[in-house]
């Protein structure tokens, strides 16, 4: 059997084994989802009429489709290669004839299968559960594709790629912590105009800091384009930074794959 | 037929410290070899050379005609693999996880066969999760041969298993020899070795010890035998290459006949194997005599005494 035809019998377990992992299913997918109903019913009071007949649910949503982005790609991958090179799942696929390149292929259509099915119910929870006007032009749905294939795919390969930098042991701090950090300082749960102009320096250099800034050019009116860093959307420079960031995680995902524990070869 | 496996010279060393210490290992095709030794000996580094998992520093290794540093997924679809402990699949079914291992390979056999041989039929719809330990060992098991290997590897198979299940696991494992599988083994029950083994190699401090067959090793066959009685309240004991003789002059000495609590042995395949390693175990560990895991020297000294 050829790696296509293996690749997707792998995007299959892993979405059979995804989909029974309870907490996983909770904490990634139907994470954001939570958060942006709560958000809705805390902060609703604040968005009457404001913001040019902005609604919470409408002005969090970009935020909240960033975290699942960054939630079923790179956190599942970081948080599933440290599990499964750990507990021998690796070493076992790598007894086997199965090409290597299937067992990747299992992972991006996992994340591609899981984070696609995610966004569609966050945008049908906004729009239906929270009155959510949803953008109506082509080119403003083109960018919000770009962002999020741009966005999931460089998750996906910076996970794995991350993933060698922790163990079963301490993957919970390597990999929770930092991006909780960094999902404060590129403005997903909170408005990024409240963060210091450093720190939002520090986070421009991150790939979330522009999936948010996206997801908002494409959620948010064009007047608040001004409140931005640059004062504009800067839908080109997104692109630019989302894609270095996919190519460079893949290379780096590439040379330093390890198919073993450290220390047992 | 040429060997499954061919190594000589096999040199691995850690932090300066050699593993394996010019090892030089033939095992047939269509044997069971058992490859026994203490832990550190360097088994588990000599078996993961031959799976192709660890390079080495020197010496020849050919695994079914092929060198396994670098060799390709052809070969990998020769080879079986039972590891020490595999995880990771506590959500599938073994039906799943089989079904999909399957896939890799070009011939594999039926995954309901392979599910009935180790016994898993009335579990194949379970999670695995809910397995219990023997369970998933042969679950290890049936991975790695539903690929319907020409060689078999099976590190530690048993470790855990009731004295049921061990037994059930035997059977399985000679099957699959008389369907001309060549299996190296490595345990460290003698037990299993005498069993299942048509040869057994010892390997200590990176160097193979003694190769024999069980019923051979350490020239245990022609060993004397120790015969012990008791006479007048004492318990005697002596050592005699005619153990039958012997103990016909006890019998023609005893008033009735009979020797009271006679019994007669001859060294078992662990005290051979224990007295082998004895040297090697005292210089990695001096405390060894008494140590809780129960192969101490003691009932060994009472042997050769």
């Amino acid at each position: 059997m050829n790696a296509l035809t293996l690749g997707l019998d792998r995007a299959r377990l892993e979405l059979k084994m995804y989909s029974r992992e309870k907490e996983a299913v909770f904490f990634s997918f139907l994470f954001p989802i939570l958060l942006l109903a709560l958000f809705s019913v805390i902060f609703g009071s604040q968005f009457d009429g404001g913001d040019g007949g902005m609604t919470a649910g409408g002005y969090f949503l970009p935020g909240m489709l960033s975290a699942g982005v960054l939630l079923t790609s790179f956190q599942t991958m970081a948080m599933s290669v440290t599990a499964e090179r750990d507990d021998g799942t690796l070493k076992r696929l790598r007894a086997t004839p199965m090409p290597p390149v299937a067992y990747f292929f299992g992972k991006v259509g996992l994340v591609a299968v899981s984070s696609t099915l995610q966004v569609a119910l966050l945008l049908l929870v906004a729009r239906l559960l929270f009155g959510v006007e949803l953008p109506t032009t082509a080119d403003r749905w083109a960018v919000f594709a770009l962002v999020f294939a741009l966005g999931v795919f460089g998750g996906t390969v910076l996970g794995i790629a991350y993933s060698s930098m922790a163990t079963a042991r301490t993957v919970g701090a390597v990999v929770i912590g930092p991006m909780l950090v960094l999902q404060f300082i590129s403005g997903v749960y909170i408005a990024f105009d409240d963060v210091p102009q450093w720190l939002q320096q520090v986070a421009a250099v991150f790939p979330l800091k522009w999936i948010a800034q996206g997801m908002r050019s494409v959620f948010f009116p064009d007047q608040l384009a001004s409140a931005e860093m640059a004062g504009s959307w800067e839908t080109g420079r997104t692109a630019m930074v989302l894609c270095a960031w996919a190519v460079g995680g893949l290379v780096v995902c590439v040379l330093t794959f390890e198919w073993f524990k450290r220390g047992t070869t | 037929m040429p060997d499954a496996i061919t190594i000589r010279g096999l040199t691995k060393g850690y932090e300066g410290r050699n593993a394996v210490d010019g090892l030089d290992l033939d095992i047939h095709a269509g044997e069971c070899f058992a490859l026994l030794g203490p832990n550190g000996a360097g088994k588990t580094t000599t078996v993961e050379i031959a799976e192709g998992f660890r390079a080495r520093d020197a010496g020849e290794v050919r695994v079914l005609g092929t060198d396994p540093q670098g060799a390709g997924l052809e070969w990998r679809n020769r080879v079986g693999i039972v590891l020490q402990t595999t995880g990771g699949l506590d959500l599938l079914t073994p039906r799943e996880a089989l079904a999909s291992t399957a896939k890799s390979y070009s011939h594999p056999r039926a995954v309901a066969d392979v599910l009935a041989s180790v016994g898993l039929d009335d579990k194949a719809d379970t999670r695995i999760v809910g397995l219990s330990g023997g369970q998933r060992r042969r679950l290890d098991v049936a991975l790695g041969i539903v690929g319907r290997p020409e060689l078999l590897f099976l590190d530690e198979p048993t470790t855990g298993f009731d004295p049921q299940a061990r037994r059930d696991f035997w059977e399985l494992i000679r099957s699959l020899a008389a369907e001309g599988t060549t299996i190296l083994l490595t345990t460290h029950y003698l037990d299993e070795a005498e069993n299942l083994a048509d040869r057994v190699g010892v390997i200590a401090a990176g160097r193979l010890l003694a190769l024999d067959t069980p019923e051979a090793l350490g020239g245990r066959s022609a060993e004397e035998a120790t015969v012990t009685w008791e006479e007048d309240g004492i318990r005697h004991s002596l050592t005699t290459p005619t153990p039958t003789a012997e103990v016909a002059r006890l019998a023609a000495r005893m008033p009735d006949g009979e020797v009271p609590a006679l019994t007669v042995t001859r060294p078992s395949l662990e005290d051979t194997y224990l007295a082998m390693i004895a040297p090697h175990v005292a210089d990695d560990t001096p405390d060894s005599h008494g140590t809780p895991d129960g192969h101490g020297t003691p009932d060994l000294t009472e042997v050769t005494a």
